[in-house]
């Protein structure tokens, strides 16, 4: 894949450095002339100056072919005009954005930017996480298609514990994609069953989250300890 | 009306001045305090220290009642966002931004941002201050039929009659 990465900070170096091992056709474009110097000791003729904002550099280098345009600047503003620039002017509909002030990943996926990556967000939930209200901990959302990935942990009082899969009835807009169960990883048929303190991660469209809420987690008047 | 400016510089500032002298309600938000010793004195316009592409500073500056929202910092990104906050997060039915940048005005303009660009309204002025308002005078086809000039054959067009 051709895949170019607007802004040469570190999250941009680092992505460059691991899809070039991965042997993608990488292209990080950063502004700053010094930068770029610095950044070509390593990544050679992978980095270009240039601001990836400007349709006449997006042009020059190539961005029509480009299978995904990545912009992970400090500055959400110019992460969302790479990104709208790259889709209006170059068709490029699989963009992603760094979105660094969590407010703004409604904004993003509403402007139809194809994923939004929060990184405040992301630790907000991964802390979440640890603490146990084993809640539901959406890890990844593809605005277009409107496709969720969740993650939540099964509580030992979960009215989900105990029963198959199949059992929790749930409807065609969640599916469950994997339970891990301590080291154990589980490709769930309709005979699994879901035991507490399971990690299931599961695909959700539309309704799907509130569904599996809804058969998962311990309703409030059941009692949860705060 | 009920109008948020963005930006507080020299643009920004003369336009929260006449938009005020004409009876409109007027906020302006800027990142630095300073920026507001910009403002006229004596105008009933009211200031807020902020990130203008910040919804929750939006809202405080009265975003939800405003009728009109011109962003008009010094970046055109930051321009750009401000405007498709206030357009298609909070539905203010009258939004412009500046772009700086003619290519980026285009594509905005495709996406439904109304915006200015100073580079190319100030471009023509300067050209009519220059030249008058039909700049044309000077055009090579009229040079020509003038007498003025003498045309002189293109070698690319030479080189495209050639069968390829």
């Amino acid at each position: 894949m051709y895949i170019l990465i607007g802004g040469g900070g570190q999250v941009g170096y680092y992505l460059a450095r691991e899809l070039l091992k991965q042997d993608h056709e990488v292209l990080l474009l950063d502004k700053d002339q010094r930068r770029v110097s610095q950044l070509a000791l390593e990544l050679g003729a992978s980095v270009a100056k240039g601001d990836a904002c400007e349709a006449r550099t997006l042009e020059a280098v190539g961005c029509e072919r480009a299978d995904m345009v990545i912009a992970v600047t400090g500055d959400d503003e110019d992460n969302l005009v790479i990104c709208q620039v790259a889709k209006e002017r170059f068709g490029r509909d699989k963009t992603v954005a760094r979105v660094n002030n969590p407010a703004n990943e409604k904004l993003f996926q509403t402007l139809g930017i194809y994923i939004t990556v929060s990184p405040t967000t992301n630790i907000l939930h991964l802390i979440e996480a640890q603490i146990p209200h084993h809640k539901l901990v959406p890890l990844l959302a593809l605005s277009r298609v409107g496709l969720g990935l969740v993650e939540v942990t099964i509580a030992p009082n979960s009215p989900a514990s105990g029963k198959r899969v199949r059992d929790l009835e749930l409807p065609q807009t969640v599916k469950i994609a994997l339970i891990v169960r301590g080291d154990k990883k589980i490709t769930p048929e309709g005979d699994t069953v879901i035991q507490g303190e399971d990690t299931i991660f599961a695909l959700t469209i539309e309704d799907g989250e509130q569904a599996l809420e809804n058969s998962i987690l311990v309703s409030e008047s059941e009692g949860v300890a705060e | 009306m009920n109008v948020i400016i963005v930006g507080c510089g020299r643009v920004g500032a003369e336009l929260a001045r006449i938009l005020d002298i004409d009876g409109h309600e007027v906020t302006v938000i800027d990142q630095e305090s300073d920026a507001f010793n910009r403002l006229a004195e004596g105008l009933s316009v009211k200031t807020m220290v902020g990130d203008g592409t910040d919804m929750e500073t939006l809202v405080r500056a009265g975003i939800k009642e405003a009728n009109a929202f011109a962003a008009v910092t010094n970046g055109d990104n930051r321009n750009i966002m401000a405007a498709q906050i206030a357009q298609r997060m909070f539905n203010v039915p009258n939004v412009v931004c500046r772009i700086y940048d003619p290519l980026r005005q285009q594509t905005y303009k495709a996406l439904g941002v109304r915006s200015i660009s100073p580079t190319i309204v100030g471009a023509k002025l300067l050209r009519n201050d220059l030249l008058g308002a039909d700049g044309r005078v000077v055009s090579p086809d009229r040079a020509i039929a003038a007498g003025d000039a003498v045309p002189v054959r293109n070698p690319q067009q030479g080189a495209a009659q050639q069968p390829n």
